[in-house]
């Protein structure tokens, strides 16, 4: 019994560290601007995209790193176009501008790539094959959890310890009075962007790396399960992103090898309808202060 | 020395400054007071580029503030303590003071302001670690006045720093302005505790809907009839 469950449990904290990793670009811009930043799952899909296109004609060592920063580019500049202009607009105004951005990074997708499935680059080492405890799977999903791990340490570390990660903590609550105090807001959300993209760029590489077909809209589930992760985990706080997006992950995959494949993404949906009806602040509901 | 000349800034929809002109002298404490709405808290926040004016001019030692961004302004020397008080309730009392040191890349000076803080406002540095949200309102308005001195300011904007406190701490918050103002800060003050702010203050203005009606020295203003009658609570003389 837990032999047969055992992939299935692998592979569903891998994804579930994927959508940990989207979850928490999710959760910091809304903990900033209060705003879902719908364009977040396309940002993620234009990564692999880069990644199919940089690999074509650039070694490995120089494509990873151009993409990561391609990516957190995109991020900054889809805040300066679809956002920083409607700052003072009404929220559902900026929702919507959220949604069109959506659609346009979607349709500039197709656009470009024709709407053919690009197959994702083999990545060396983290694409190999592993067997951990007698079940054959790829090294990145034995390493995306640990990857995650690093990662939100290093942010946990960068938001209570650094200058930047005080301004963001002073600027989620109160963009005036942060003003006041010298903090260029702008160049605080910027930032913020700024490493959402760079995670969401960091778990574009694993997610393609299992699941190998690059279509335009291939980021908008694992995108929307985020959210789910986000939201479940109480929008606006990281380790509740993380907490959600193991959790979605790993249910999900369960399911999965329960036999109900069908019935996986339901589940995720399912229990969004739930959290929004018994506990709509999540898990771990900041102190919701609303904005003056 | 800051010269505000003729300044018009329409808020929210309202014409909320219609041609103010004033002067605040370095080194002495100038108050501003007037009814809820009459302009005050406008006035302050065109100053620290928060609020844009329509027109008008606001020269800081020469230097004209209007359409400066608000980081500039901080940077030139001029503070403020928002009304409300407007601590960052999540992040602890140091971060809160020291944040107000965000533009300031002088470390040492910095850590040496801190402790003048801490000796001005004994009680945060006992709560230091506490989150601010924690502190009562008194302990509040003394962490935003801290964090406000932190910028190392040459002008310290208080708005309504009284509001909601009990006389004690009133008397406590009033005693600190005059400690700092003669360490050689510049003080502007928004108040409707008029009877306390006249009291400290070297010159006062009266703002009533947006114009100046009244100036003169807080001793003037305290013994002004019409003052008396619509600010201190006192009824006028021919009337009593």
């Amino acid at each position: 019994m837990a032999a047969k469950f055992l992939p299935y449990l692998l592979a569903g904290i891998s994804v579930g560290g994927q959508y940990a990793l989207i979850a928490i670009g999710y959760t910091m811009v809304y903990g900033i601007l209060r705003l879902i930043n719908f364009a977040h799952g396309d940002i993620f899909t234009v990564a692999g995209f880069l990644m199919v296109y940089a690999t074509a004609s650039l070694p490995l060592t120089v494509s990873i790193p151009l993409v990561i920063a391609a990516t957190v580019l995109l991020g900054i500049a889809v805040e300066k176009v679809a956002y920083k202009p409607l700052r003072t607009a009404p929220r559902m105004s900026v929702m919507i501008s959220a949604i069109g951005m959506s659609y346009l990074l979607q349709n500039l997708m197709w656009y470009v790539t024709g709407g053919l499935a690009k197959q994702y680059p083999a990545l060396p080492w983290i694409s190999d094959t592993v067997t951990v405890l007698g079940c054959q799977t790829k090294r990145v999903t034995v390493i995306t959890p640990f990857l995650v791990i690093v990662l939100v340490a290093a942010l946990v570390t960068l938001i209570q310890k650094t200058k930047i990660g005080m301004a963001m903590r002073a600027a989620s609550r109160d963009f005036e009075t942060a003003q006041l105090m010298g903090i260029k807001i702008n160049n605080v959300i910027s930032f913020t962007f700024a490493v959402g993209s760079f995670l969401a760029a960091i778990g574009s590489m694993m997610y393609f790396s299992n699941y190998t077909a690059v279509t335009p809209t291939v980021g908008a589930m694992p995108g929307l399960k985020a959210f789910v992760a986000a939201v479940f985990g109480g929008i606006g706080s990281i380790p509740g992103a993380v907490i959600g997006g193991f959790l979605i992950g790993i249910c999900e995959s369960l399911i999965k090898g329960a036999g109900a494949t069908t019935f996986s993404d339901a589940f995720t949906f399912a229990l969004l309808i739930v959290v929004l009806a018994v506990k709509p602040t999540g898990l771990f509901s900041e102190n919701l202060t609303e904005k003056v | 020395m800051l010269e505000i000349k003729d300044l018009h800034v329409s808020y929210g929809g309202i014409q909320a400054l219609r041609g103010v002109s004033l002067n605040v002298p370095d080194d002495k404490i100038v108050t501003l007071i007037g009814a809820n709405g009459a302009g005050k808290s406008t006035l302050m926040r065109t100053i620290s580029g928060l609020v844009k004016a329509q027109s008008g001019s606001i020269l800081w030692n020469g230097q004209e503030l209007l359409g400066k961004p608000i980081d500039q302004i901080v940077a030139s020397g001029i503070a403020m303590s928002p009304e409300g008080r407007r601590v960052f309730a999540d992040l602890t009392v140091v971060e809160n003071l020291k944040i107000g040191a965000y533009l300031r890349k002088d470390k040492a000076e910095t850590e040496k302001d801190l402790e003048w803080v801490y000796s001005l406002f004994p009680r945060l540095k006992e709560r230091s670690w506490q989150s601010a949200g924690t502190l009562s309102g008194g302990e509040q308005q003394m962490l935003a006045v801290g964090r406000a001195l932190m910028s190392k300011p040459k002008l310290l904007m208080l708005d309504e720093p009284s509001l909601g406190l009990a006389p004690i701490v009133v008397r406590e918050i009033f005693d600190i302005i005059r400690t700092v103002n003669q360490q050689g800060i510049t003080v502007l003050l928004n108040e409707q505790n008029a009877n306390m702010a006249l009291k400290v203050a070297d010159y006062a203005y009266v703002l009533e809907t947006g114009t100046l009606t009244l100036s003169g020295t807080g001793a003037e203003l305290l013994a002004d009839e019409n003052v008396k009658a619509a600010y201190l609570g006192k009824k006028r003389a021919d009337r009593a």
